[in-house]
């Protein structure tokens, strides 16, 4: 019965209910939209990081995964020390560096990895193969449309360009054998890939002629055996290879949650304001209605209507209310979390993998969750007033209204 | 229509030197000034006066919606005065029926859920209170407007509808507050004869009124003037 009438309550004032459902809408998408901000970019990194199964990045001692120029020496040596570490399946070395490719009017530049295809975590093919000597090259597709070049094309790409002698450290032939999507890579930046050995070979061979690359990397990835504990074999190699930074993926999430603090604050700040909002719309809206009825009320509880059957109506009422609402901002939230996401991922230098907004099925939840608990506290304060009314009194004034 | 005056013996309500004070401001106002009243089962009373005598303070304590602030009122051998909220309601549930001036029905349920509505608070299986709301309706002459809404039914049909929902849990005291003022003369003569009918079937009616057709219609009139009765 209690329910029957709050739900003809509702009825009763369609305009006003379905602009109540609105109003609670758009808080709950607003708040919906701050949670999976709050959360997005750092689960979303999270995702990143762990797309490949690589859990450990080693990096110069000191910086963040190609935060810098700086490499590290002895790849070989690293790679053997590593192997002996039972719990460490794979080793992927990377070995950043910037490119140019020269000649036949082309002048275009961009930034190359070389790795080891076997085990490589940086890319996925799209179209053509996968690098089979040292003799190919793949690229992104920002860099593909950038040179106009075909698959099987043979391209001079050079490396280390020296300004004051206008000359590059190395230069070599590669052949176009693939477009690719690189992982961790931005969509508006060129991006190439080649085997580590052909990208060294390419390295100057002393400190006047550019970069030295031999046997250096930028990057290791490092994956560990299932069921191994990866912070433990973190401890261990920063203990035996004393010249890099051994990141886990729960380091690396810290370092974005540090970097990341003030925009996740700012997301939780709104969506407790969203929240309050909401609070005070349904509050609001069920006390305006109070008062309307407050004859009706006073009627009904003079004909033996009990205070909690009146408390139980209005609070259904505010319930109701908050839940159309919650349902219904969680369509729009997703809605315009899709849209902000599409912009907000087109920023220069993003991961294209990195998703601002991020729905996860519990932060959802236990938001609009906690929408419908303060849909419930915004009921009470109105039926308890309601409630509380002198009956004789609200009649009396109701009367001379 | 016999239970509202099933057991129609004796005194139903006893008014004992009742006092009510409002604060108004910084003032008192003494609505009720020494008060006393006996209503026997099955007698029919209205009482008169003019605007602002107590008329409307009194029987607002005789149906527990209000305590006095001083002297008795019992109900049925029942103290109202030392009622606690929850005991005056379920007291007004089952024992008072209540008849507005603005018939108060909830526009948002048909006639026949209106009266329906009181049984639903005493528990009354769903079907039984259908039945018996269907009867009340009948009663009252609207055995064709069960589905109506309040705002389908003219001002003396809602009133009807109004007092089935007041005899829906077989009150012992039907209780009315200027049932005529907002119903012309015609409608009015109406709500007259089935309060007629009501008390001629034994029910005690105790009605507040300006109306004097309906004042003469009572068995017995009792008159106010500033806060006391000066004529019973």
């Amino acid at each position: 019965m209690r329910g029957a009438l709050a739900q003809a309550s509702l009825i009763r004032h369609r305009a006003r209910t379905a602009l109540a459902v609105l109003g609670v809408a758009i808080a709950a998408a607003m708040l919906l939209d701050m949670v999976m901000l709050a959360t997005g970019m750092r689960e979303s990194f999270r995702e990143l990081l762990l797309s490949r199964g690589f859990q450990l990045r080693l990096a110069p001692k000191g910086t963040l995964p190609f935060d810098t120029d700086a490499t590290i020496p002895g790849v070989s040596a690293i790679i053997d020390t590593l192997r002996t570490n039972p719990a460490i399946s794979d080793i992927s070395p990377v070995l950043g560096a910037s490119i140019h490719f020269v000649g036949s009017g082309r002048d275009v530049s961009g930034s190359a990895i070389g790795i080891d295809p076997a085990v490589q975590g940086d890319y996925e093919l799209v179209s053509g193969r996968d690098l089979a000597s040292t003799d190919d090259i793949v690229v992104n597709d920002f860099m593909w449309r950038q040179l106009g070049a075909h698959l099987g094309d043979t391209l001079t790409v050079a490396l280390g360009y020296d300004p004051q002698t206008r000359t590059y450290s190395g230069q070599r032939r590669l052949v176009l054998v693939g477009t690719v999507r690189f992982i961790y890579g931005a969509n508006d930046q060129p991006g190439a890939a080649l085997r580590r050995e052909a990208l060294e070979g390419m390295g100057g061979s002393g400190a006047s002629a550019g970069r030295v690359l031999r046997d250096r990397a930028s990057l290791f990835m490092v994956r560990v055996r299932n069921g191994a504990d990866a912070e433990q074999v973190r401890n261990w190699i920063e203990a035996k290879i004393p010249t890099v930074s051994a990141i886990s993926i729960a380091t690396a999430i810290a370092q974005v949650d540090e970097r990341l603090s003030y925009f996740r604050q700012l997301a939780l700040i709104l969506g407790a304001v969203s929240l309050f909002v909401g609070f005070l719309l349904v509050t609001t809206l069920v006390t305006v209605s109070v008062n309307e009825r407050a004859g009706e009320i006073a009627v009904m509880r003079a004909i033996g209507i009990s205070r909690s059957h009146v408390i139980q109506q209005i609070v259904i009422e505010g319930v109701a209310i908050t839940v159309l609402g919650a349902v219904l901002g969680l369509g729009l939230g997703l809605v315009t979390a899709r849209y902000l996401n599409t912009i907000l991922s087109a920023f220069p230098g993003l991961p294209m993998a990195i998703d601002f907004f991020l729905f996860q099925p519990r932060a959802a939840w236990s938001a609009l969750g906690l929408l419908v608990v303060s849909g419930i506290g915004a009921g009470i304060y109105p039926a308890w007033r309601a409630a509380s009314l002198p009956i004789a009194e609200s009649l009396r004034r109701e009367a001379i209204a | 229509m016999t239970s509202v005056g099933r057991d129609a013996d004796g005194t139903i309500v006893s008014v004992r030197d009742v006092h009510r004070d409002y604060p108004v401001g910084a003032e008192r106002v003494h609505a009720l000034q020494g008060v006393n009243l006996d209503v026997a089962r099955g007698d029919y009373v209205a009482i008169v006066g003019p605007s602002g005598c107590g008329k409307s303070t009194l029987l607002n304590l005789i149906g527990a919606i209000d305590h006095p602030t001083s002297g008795t009122v019992t109900i049925g051998g029942r103290h109202v005065e030392s009622m606690s909220d929850r005991e005056a309601t379920q007291f007004r549930l089952r024992n008072i029926g209540f008849v507005f001036q603005r018939f108060y029905l909830l526009p948002i349920l048909s006639a026949v859920e209106n009266v329906a509505l009181p049984m639903a608070e005493a528990g009354v299986q769903k079907q039984d209170r259908r039945r018996r709301a269907a009867e009340l309706l009948e009663y009252v002459g609207l055995g064709g407007r069960l589905r109506h809404r309040p705002s389908e039914l003219s001002g003396g049909e809602q009133q009807r509808v109004a007092i089935a929902r007041a005899l829906a849990n077989r009150p012992s005291l039907l209780l009315a507050d200027e049932p005529t003022g907002e119903l012309d003369a015609r409608t009015g003569t109406e709500i007259i004869r089935l309060f007629q009918r009501l008390n001629e079937d034994g029910a005690t009616l105790v009605v507040v009124t300006h109306d004097e057709d309906l004042a003469s219609a009572a068995r017995r009139k009792i008159h106010m003037r500033d806060g006391r009765v000066v004529d019973a």
